[in-house]
């Protein structure tokens, strides 16, 4: 039997649903027994490639180039995860929300700055309006809330979508 | 004059006091009913409408805590319907104001994301609004932070039926309604705020919070307060 490619994706979020991912101890073998993990911060792969049987999303989708990534990762993945708050709820990314990011860069980069009085504009991705939840921009399958989700949950959620189940979760997760 | 009365909760033949609400009466025979702006003590207003339920022979549905028991009645409290419509309500609720669970003084002991998790919520299918809603600071000993209110309206009862000061009021319309402090001043700037707490206490999320807790540390208790209302007498 062939192995089930799974991705994961760091988007807007402070990567500790991936530290929590890490954390799934000793079922972490299991994973390894019937996933191979093609995409993401813990692999070397540069683009995402096509036919991924499953994507977990850590983030909020907060600039341009999340927005594509996601969508293109929408595109090529069978079943897509929003992973934690940032990707379920947009969490402590949207709290610039209230704020025009205009007015924010100007904030950070030239009154809170010393020296180089200027918003960083080269090499980085445009700021969306709002920092959004993944589903708010394409479809999702399955939501996986928690702040991180506690890595229980994330491997229960692992291990039966490559039991090709359906995990029922509710009830046993939470914001926060 | 309260008289005993039967009424059906689920099929479950109880006896209710006819002064009782639904709500009132599920929870003296140790059945849930999801509710926010209820408190043992406090006038029921049906703010939340998380408490609705099906009463036979009435076409809609009905807030728990408002609607009086009556001889007869039969009452479901659970069922598909509601618990869709009851989840409708919830993540309304979060979609409304700037609810970030993580970074919040509750997180842990808050009734709203206990609710969610409770029903099953475990995201929003309506748009966030992400509103620019009042922090006020001002108060020597409490925080208030609208970015977390659900307009329950705990803290104006309290303050009014049990505080007898009337510091807390809602302001504006539909959406736009937001808290205020004596026709809106700052907090801090109040004159009859007794610092007493119990709009704090009362609070339901992390709206109302004291200060010097950091996340997760704030714990809040009501018990107090609605025995406090039980020893007058007041309990309606």
């Amino acid at each position: 039997m062939s192995k089930a490619k799974v991705a994961t994706v760091w988007l807007d979020g402070c990567s500790g649903c991936h530290m929590s991912l890490l954390d799934i101890d000793e079922t972490i073998i299991e994973v390894a027994k019937k996933a191979e993990l093609v995409y993401g911060p813990l692999v070397d792969a540069q683009e995402f490639p096509e036919g991924v049987d499953v994507t977990l999303v850590e983030g909020a989708v907060s600039s341009q180039d999340d927005l594509k990534l996601v969508q293109k990762i929408r595109r090529r993945t069978k079943l897509l995860v929003s992973l934690g708050d940032c990707a379920v709820t947009s969490n402590v990314p949207s709290m610039r929300n209230g704020i025009p990011p205009k007015v924010l860069l100007e904030r950070a980069y030239v009154q809170g700055a010393d020296v180089n009085h200027r918003p960083p504009s080269d090499g980085v991705p445009g700021l969306l309006r709002h920092a959004v939840p993944v589903h708010e921009v394409v479809k999702v399958d399955l939501h996986v809330p928690g702040c991180p989700p506690k890595a229980d949950a994330i491997g229960y959620v692992v291990m039966e979508l490559l039991e090709g189940r359906k995990p029922d979760i509710a009830g046993k997760v939470k914001f926060g | 004059m309260s008289q005993k009365i039967s009424i059906r909760i689920d099929g479950e033949l109880i006896h209710a006091n006819s002064d009782q609400s639904i709500l009132e009466a599920a929870h003296a025979h140790g059945k849930f009913i999801p509710s926010l702006c209820h408190m043992k003590g406090l006038t029921a207003v049906g703010a939340c409408r998380l408490c609705i339920v099906e009463v036979a022979g009435v076409g809609r549905l009905l807030p728990a805590c408002t609607t009086p028991v009556q001889d007869g009645m039969s009452v479901t409290t659970q069922s598909d319907k509601l618990r869709r419509y009851r989840k409708i309500t919830l993540e309304l609720l979060f979609a409304e104001r700037n609810h970030v669970c993580a970074v919040c003084v509750s997180n842990g002991h808050c009734e709203l994301q206990d609710l969610a998790q409770k029903l099953g919520v475990t995201s929003i299918r309506f748009p966030y609004t992400y509103p620019k809603v009042p922090v006020d600071l001002t108060h020597k000993k409490f925080t208030l932070d609208q970015n977390r209110c659900i307009l329950c309206t705990r803290c104006v009862r309290v303050c009014t039926e049990v505080e007898g000061a009337h510091v807390w009021d809602v302001a504006g319309r539909g959406v736009g309604s937001r808290m205020v402090c004596e026709l809106n001043r700052s907090w801090g700037e109040s004159r009859y705020c007794t610092s007493c707490g119990k709009c704090v206490q009362s609070c339901p999320t992390g709206a109302l919070a004291e200060k010097g807790f950091a996340v997760e540390e704030m714990t809040k208790r009501t018990e107090p307060i609605s025995r406090l209302t039980d020893l007058r007498g007041a309990n309606v």
